[in-house]
């Protein structure tokens, strides 16, 4: 019953989508239940994207899904066919004057010298999330950033330093380009 | 103080705000934790958990899981491989007494949320869905989960835990001092139990080599101790057991003792001759430690100036049935507050759980919050300023150590400090006298204190002839920021760049060093660390000296300096040999020391050592819906020096966070019926989110320690201690009402 991947799942239940992550169009054949977040840690080999509660509660495993950030846990892969994904190995590639002299996005920099982050778990989402507020545009102030980066948690408590480094990039301008017209929550 | 841990005699990176090491992996996605190793052969594992809390397995049936294409085998207490016989070979580093719980050992419920069978699959999904099979046939008898109802149970633990100290001896007569005493103050206490849930499940991955070899990647606070107990029960040699863990997704205590999924992952692996991988759902997480619920009653007896005549704390805590689990709760009213009458008491009640285990600043989080709410409470009672009672009560030697005086205690400077910057002289002691507009504001202040400790620890350091520098130990960085520390340490101790310095951890190949916790890590493995530094740094001193013509020729080792990777004579600094010039005389590729730091038993014997801080708290009370925000934080923190001040305000900030979950969120609730965690998701059990954060404010006050070399104490748990008393005692002073039972939520203020 083993098909080629490794997987048990008879091929016949398999779907053949297309995605772009990271720049790249894969062409891929997953299960229909197989969750977005799955596929990339267990299949792709792409484990920044973190597993924190597979609920939709934690906000670990948020990705961008055509510039919109989304909880890749609660996303069937199957759902997303044709749609361009990045993930938290691709962000540097969204800066909008490139990536900086050590080949990061401003978001991870300034995540590195606010100290937004501890253990690291969480941080992969926190980015993701931050550069979804970017583009979604709608929080000016410090309140409205705590407000809408709420679905991302921190056990470690970073969260006024990640607000500093959300802050910090917003106000240098630095804003990543990527977004489609009109992203939205 | 300087010249202690730089030879340089001027410190170029410790002390200085330095950004982590290992941030660049961590927001590139490129650090990996435990559950994200893979292997060629890797299967995946999915726990079945125990429905019911008390009783017994009458029949498990495993065929329709079986029979899911891509499943491999489903592990089952009836078909369980053999493990070590003996309680004893389970006992992990730092097990409290008693026989340990071993997963699938045979048909005894113990707790609900019990691991009762490992599917092992070809893939995750399949695992998932096969579980989902397991039909179980069970026996239920009634579960006894409330520590209230098991009060008349309590007892003395017949064995103490190895590192916690009992309470001590009672002195002077505090039921008579108490009877006479003019201000009088006994109540009750309590915080609900709660749960670690760092935001990485608890994973493991047993990647099978070939030849009962092993690679284990296992989520834990150090892996020796994941090495030792996998020996120990699986009956292996250490030397085919290679335990690995650079990163850790947080742990908080939830990682010290190894869970039982590696446990798990282990047996799968071991029977099925194939890598094997087990992740806890968050579910799960609720399905093993947690910090425990303790009945504390705090009965203070004073004169009408506030000067305490009689003090008892006691405490009735919940543990397992199969082990004693014990922390320090009622010594801290003692350490912190001078008094002549004094009884603390301790006692455990067996509950049908999983054993208790250390949650960041066990036993401190609990039984400071209740004596920093009792003194709060005598403020009051006699009229006076927090601060000001805590001052005229102050001590500086410890009781309940036979009056040892403390090593160093800034909790003074902690006090001014903090109340300097919080405005604290603009409060207006009575409750309900401050507002803004819809909402009551409340000022409330609470101490802190934590012992420091240290711990018996080796490390290495690796010198090569290009320069650069390699040490580490076995230790876990948990996101504390020991990469870091270590890292600063090791650059000036041999006076290199820390680019020059790659610090390795969480890795069994690595010299022995004991689980992360405590707050003893940054004492205890820089301690080690420098010292392997100083001891490569000799060995490339005696090469410089032998060189021809050598500038520093007839010069001791006390008189060079190690600056910009090169020994010179201090204060002549045109004499001088580089590093690597000297390896190369010497013709040595690798210079190598491994170091070993212990506590300094002369200071130990002279004095006691603990962290001390001083919380302000404001929170802002919506007066019809007593909705609570906690507005604004001061800790101001006396933890001798302070090695890297950016990650270790991020220390702080993270205690501080996890102190507001307590005090106004955590709450692990027990259906008693069931006996079962009903909240057990992220959406139910509540923690900070960063709507609920607003300004914190850290301050390091200074305060100079001799316990070890570096002169530091420790930071990993003060910053928690007492944050929920100051929260409470805020909530008071806005609205009038004491809550004495954490977490303060709606229900209890507008209740």
């Amino acid at each position: 019953m083993l098909i080629e991947s490794g997987s048990p799942v008879p091929a016949d239940t398999r779907v053949g989508i297309s995605l772009t992550i990271n720049g790249e169009t894969r062409a891929l054949q997953v299960a229909p239940w197989t969750s977005l977040l799955d596929l990339l840690r267990e299949q792709l080999d792409l484990t920044g994207t973190k597993k924190g509660c597979d609920h939709g509660q934690c906000g670990a495993c948020t990705v961008l899904i055509n510039g919109i950030r989304v909880n890749s846990c609660l996303t069937l892969a199957v759902m997303k066919d044709g749609a361009e994904i990045t993930t938290v190995e691709g962000l540097s590639a969204l800066a909008a004057g490139g990536a900086g002299a050590n080949g990061l996005h401003p978001i991870q920099d300034a995540f590195i010298a606010h100290d937004a982050f501890q253990c690291g778990y969480c941080t992969s989402g926190q980015l993701c999330s931050s550069v979804g507020l970017m583009n979604e545009g709608h929080a000016h102030s410090r309140d409205e950033i705590r407000e809408a980066m709420s679905g991302n948690l921190c056990r470690c408590g970073a969260y006024t330093n990640i607000v500093d480094a959300i802050e910090d990039v917003m106000q240098a301008g630095t804003t990543p380009a990527g977004a489609p017209q009109g992203a939205a929550r | 103080m300087v010249a202690t841990f730089s030879s340089t005699g001027k410190d170029t990176f410790v002390g200085s705000p330095r950004s982590r090491v290992d941030g660049p992996a961590k927001v590139t996605g490129l650090a990996k934790y435990a559950g994200e190793f893979a292997a060629p052969d890797l299967a995946h594992g999915y726990v079945v958990s125990s429905a019911i809390a008390k009783g017994r397995i009458k029949a498990i049936d495993t065929a329709a899981a079986e029979a899911v294409p891509g499943v491999v085998k489903v592990f089952t207490h009836e078909n369980r491989p053999r493990t070590a016989w003996l309680n004893y070979n389970y006992q992990d580093a730092v097990a409290p007494p008693g026989a340990p719980f071993r997963a699938l050992y045979d048909d005894k419920i113990h707790y609900s949320g019990q691991p009762v069978a490992l599917v092992v699959a070809e893939d995750f999904e399949t695992a998932r869905h096969a579980a989902s099979l397991v039909s179980l046939d069970y026996e239920a008898e009634e579960p006894l989960t409330d520590t209230e109802a098991a009060r008349d149970l309590a007892y003395r633990p017949s064995m103490n835990r190895n590192g916690i100290k009992p309470p001590p001896k009672p002195w002077g007569d505090p039921d008579q001092a108490y009877d006479q005493a003019p201000v009088k103050i006994r109540e009750d206490y309590r915080l609900a139990i709660e749960h670690h849930n760092p935001m990485e499940p608890h994973a493991s991955t047993v990647v099978y080599e070939g030849d009962g070899r092993y690679t284990v990647y296992d989520k834990i606070q150090g892996v020796s101790n994941s090495q030792g107990y996998l020996a120990s029960v699986f009956g292996l040699n250490k030397d085919d057991l290679r335990v690995m863990n650079p990163y850790l997704g947080g742990g908080f205590g939830s990682g010290l003792r190894p869970q039982y999924q590696l446990f798990l992952a282990m047996l799968a692996a071991r029977e099925l001759e194939r890598s094997v991988r087990v992740v806890l759902t968050r579910d799960q997480m609720w399905s093993f430690t947690y910090r425990p619920d303790a009945l504390q009653t705090i009965t203070l007896g004073a004169a009408q100036d506030g000067t305490l005549q009689a003090l008892r704390h006691d405490a009735i805590e919940g543990t397992s049935h199969f082990e004693d689990y014990q922390e320090v709760v009622v010594n801290w009213a003692a350490i912190l507050y001078k008094c002549d009458n004094v009884e603390l008491t301790y006692r455990l009640a067996k509950l049908d759980t999983f054993t208790p285990g250390d949650m960041r600043a066990p036993g401190a989080v609990t039984g400071v919050f209740a004596i920093e709410t009792a003194m709060d409470e005598l403020a009051y009672a006699t009229g006076q300023d927090p601060i000001r009672l805590r001052l005229k009560n102050y001590t500086e030697h410890d009781q309940t150590m036979q009056d040892k005086p403390f090593g160093s205690k800034a909790l003074k400077s902690c006090f001014a400090q903090g109340a300097e910057r919080f405005g604290w002289d603009k409060r207006d002691p009575e409750p309900r006298a401050m507002r803004d507009g819809r909402e009551l504001v409340g000022w409330g202040m609470a101490t802190g204190v934590w012992e420091s400790m240290m711990m018996q620890t080796s490390a290495h350091a690796i010198l090569t002839a290009d320069g650069k520098l390699e040490v580490g130990n076995s230790t876990g960085d948990l996101g504390t920021g020991t990469y870091t520390i270590l890292t600063q340490i090791a650059a000036d101790t041999l006076g290199l760049t820390m680019e020059d310095v790659t610090t390795k951890l969480g890795d069994t190949r690595l010299p022995e060093a004991p689980v992360a916790g405590g707050s003893w890590t940054a004492a205890s493995s820089g301690t080690a660390v420098m010292k392997a530094c100083r001891d490569v740094g000799e060995q490339v001193f005696r090469l410089a000296r032998q060189m021809e013509n050598s500038p520093l020729a007839n010069v001791d080792f006390d008189r060079v300096a190690f600056t910009d990777g090169r020994i010179e004579v201090a204060g002549d600094p045109g004499r001088s040999v580089t590093l690597v010039e000297a390896m190369r005389a010497g013709g040595v590729d690798r210079l190598e020391a491994t170091a070993q730091a212990a506590p300094d038993k002369d200071f130990n014997d002279a004095y006691e050592a603990y962290t001390h801080s001083a919380i302000f708290a404001e929170v802002k009370v919506d007066e019809e819906l007593g909705q609570v925000r906690l507005t604004r934080i001061v800790s101001a923190v006396a933890a001798g020096k302070i090695l890297n001040p950016k990650t270790a305000r991020s220390q702080i900030l993270g205690g501080v966070v996890m102190g507001i979950g307590s005090a106004l969120e955590e709450e692990s609730m027990l259906d008693h019926r069931l006996g079962r965690f009903m909240n057990h998701n992220l959406g139910e059990y509540h923690v900070p989110v960063n709507a609920d954060i607003y300004d914190i404010d850290v301050i390091f006050v200074e305060e100079e320690d001799k316990a070890n070399p570096l002169g530091v104490k420790g930071l990993g748990e003060i910053g928690i201690v007492g944050t929920a008393g100051a929260i409470a005692n805020a909530v008071f002073h806005a609205t009038g009402k004491r809550i004495r039972h954490l977490p303060i939520t709606v229900d209890k203020i507008i209740g």
